[in-house]
């Protein structure tokens, strides 16, 4: 299984991670070797198995239907690296 | 630092503050005086909140002089700093969260306040908890106080290497794959990791959130124990919080082990595994078996081999999605210097996360994506069943399960940085509990060539209790734990 240089930049602009092409080359070579090893997995029989998403038995846990205070705007915002009165200021989304 | 009284224990300091022979002041000076002395060396600290520990020290003494303290009042502790403290950095060793400081606290620093417990500081980590060594940290690399050329193990190795070199009486640290538990055995303590659900994750910086488990790193089992009380608890703001109520973990120690049937899983004694640990392993079960205890040498769990894949499938796939908050936009590093919103988000994704993250998030996103889902994720959420059940039914045999904690013994800073997949191994006795969800500790249990060894007990879901017997026991007979690194 060896992961090209397409298929690198493809999964790294699903994941909006800039790559140098020194990790391109890196990360298609380190990644090819460790799914190279993942590959033994297919070899477990898995058919009627059910996947496993969390190991304890919750299920749909719901909040009580109640008014709770929640934190002021100034220190939700106060991490903000560009801030507009009470907005997180983004860059232009569409042109 | 004339009493050493940073190498106290929780029960002892706590018997000494109760009796007034000891302030909360005075141990949290020695604490502090023995930080600035070792952190030089041993960088297990990336925040240190001197102040802020003598203010707390001083209203701990006002709680004790009014007879009103509690085992952990007035102990100083660290966190690992991948869990939310109020107005004080919270850097999860990344250059991502470098300035970040957490409007709120987690819910077991409250629960830890509310006991007056001191916080010393946030300690140094793997970036984001990825990783097995503390390499990853994007601030410093901690040293192994046994060793200063060897790693402390991680991703929890500053709090391992504080606890260890006597900086704290205590520390947090949080484990998804053997975090907690392989530093632990690195430096020669005890590292608990509760069932998933046990303890609340609130405020803890999120890698794969269906693993992610925090607990104590302290200096022996009844520590451990009196950690645990404080900080298990039901939480409503973490939604995967167990309501089970919590026991009174002190209540099971006791040196007994009659009738106690333990299994040791012939799948973690195989290749790998240095001559030395497997050795000292056997040796500690002989031990349980004098105190008690009916040994299966024979168990299997013939799935453990593939629980190394299931994990680097299922944890980055998690991080994957838990780390695309990292925007740029609300909190943490921020690209600016361009007007495109997806360079800014790409470039600022690109200079925040180090090596370790970025190959963890391009693993899961492959493993998630159009084409690849079914034979990797899936695949892996099966096999994970598999695993489950097979520990399940070893349970239905066995009170406890023994191993090694780590494969070897602490290794070399530098020796594995450029070999993912030689890191990873690092992790390959622990790895399976997170997968199943189980509670495991790690104690210590020998040395070799002056290098500490770990033995990982574990115990079905919530049986705690159980796990904290045997290891107690087993600290009762022998005196590893008691073995402390000269620097």
């Amino acid at each position: 299984m060896k992961l090209s240089r397409e298929e690198v930049l493809h999964i790294a602009l699903l994941a909006r991670l800039g790559l140098t092409e020194t990790e391109v080359n890196r990360l298609s070579e380190q990644l090819s070797n460790i799914l190279e090893n993942f590959e033994a997995l297919q070899q477990v029989d898995t058919s009627g198995i059910p996947p496993t998403a969390q190991s304890i038995p919750l299920r749909n846990v719901v909040s009580e239907d109640k008014v709770i205070p929640c934190l002021p705007q100034n220190q939700i915002l106060a991490n903000a690296p560009r801030r507009d009165g009470n907005f997180f200021r983004v860059k232009i989304v569409l042109e | 630092m004339a009493d050493n009284h940073n190498q106290l224990t929780i029960h002892e300091a706590h018997r000494l503050l109760k009796t007034k022979q000891l302030s909360s002041v005075e141990l949290t000076k020695a604490c502090l005086e023995n930080i600035h002395r070792i952190e030089p060396k041993v960088h297990a600290l990336i925040t240190t909140t001197d102040e802020l520990a003598l203010k707390q020290a001083e209203k701990a003494d006002k709680l004790i002089a009014e007879g009103k303290a509690n085992p952990l009042t007035g102990i100083p502790g660290l966190i690992k700093d991948n869990m939310c403290t109020k107005g004080i950095k919270t850097t999860c060793a990344s250059k991502m969260l470098e300035n970040f400081v957490p409007p709120y606290d987690a819910g077991v620093v409250e629960r830890l306040n509310s006991c007056g417990a001191v916080i010393l500081g946030k300690s140094n980590m793997d970036e984001f908890a990825m990783g097995s060594s503390t390499e990853n940290s994007a601030l410093f690399t901690t040293h192994n106080p046994w060793d200063l050329s060897r790693v402390p193990g991680g991703s929890s190795g500053g709090s391992a290497a504080a606890v260890a070199a006597g900086e704290t009486i205590f520390a947090l640290g949080s484990d998804t794959g053997g975090s907690i538990r392989q530093p632990a055995g690195f430096c020669n303590v005890t590292g608990l990791k509760p069932t998933y659900g046990r303890v609340s994750r609130y405020g803890l910086v999120a890698f794969a959130s269906s693993l992610d488990q925090i607990g104590p790193l302290t200096q022996d089992v009844t520590d451990c124990a009196l950690v645990l009380n404080a900080i298990a608890a039901h939480d409503s703001r973490d939604s995967t919080s167990v309501p089970s109520p919590t026991p009174d973990y002190t209540q099971c120690l006791s040196a007994d082990l009659n009738g106690l049937r333990i299994g040791v899983p012939k799948e973690y004694f195989v290749e790998g595994i240095q001559t030395e640990v497997a050795q000292a392993i056997r040796t500690a079960i002989n031990k349980l078996e004098e105190l008690g205890a009916k040994v299966n040498w024979e168990a299997s769990l013939p799935h453990t081999p593939y629980a190394l894949a299931v994990y680097y499938i299922i944890a980055p796939s998690e991080a994957s999605a838990n780390l695309a908050r990292y925007d740029g936009v609300k909190y943490g590093f921020s690209y600016q210097d361009t007007n495109s919103m997806w360079e800014a988000m790409e470039k600022t994704r690109q200079y925040g996360f180090g090596a370790e993250v970025k190959r963890r998030i391009m693993l899961g996103t492959y493993a998630l994506s159009a084409g690849y889902y079914d034979a990797y994720y899936l695949k892996a959420q099966k096999v994970r069943t598999l695993i489950r059940q097979e520990f399940d039914q070893a349970f239905e045999k066995f009170d406890a399960l023994i191993t090694p904690t780590s494969p070897t013994v602490p290794f070399k800073i530098g020796e594995k940085v450029d070999d993912p997949l030689q890191m990873y191994l690092s992790d390959v006795c622990t790895l399976p509990i997170n997968i199943a969800g189980l509670p495991a500790i790690s104690i210590p249990a020998g040395f070799a060539d002056g290098l500490p060894i770990g033995m990982q007990i574990i115990a079905k879901p919530f049986a705690e209790e159980t796990i904290l017997k045997i290891a107690h026991a087993y600290q009762q007979a022998t005196g590893w734990h008691k073995k402390r690194a000269e620097i």
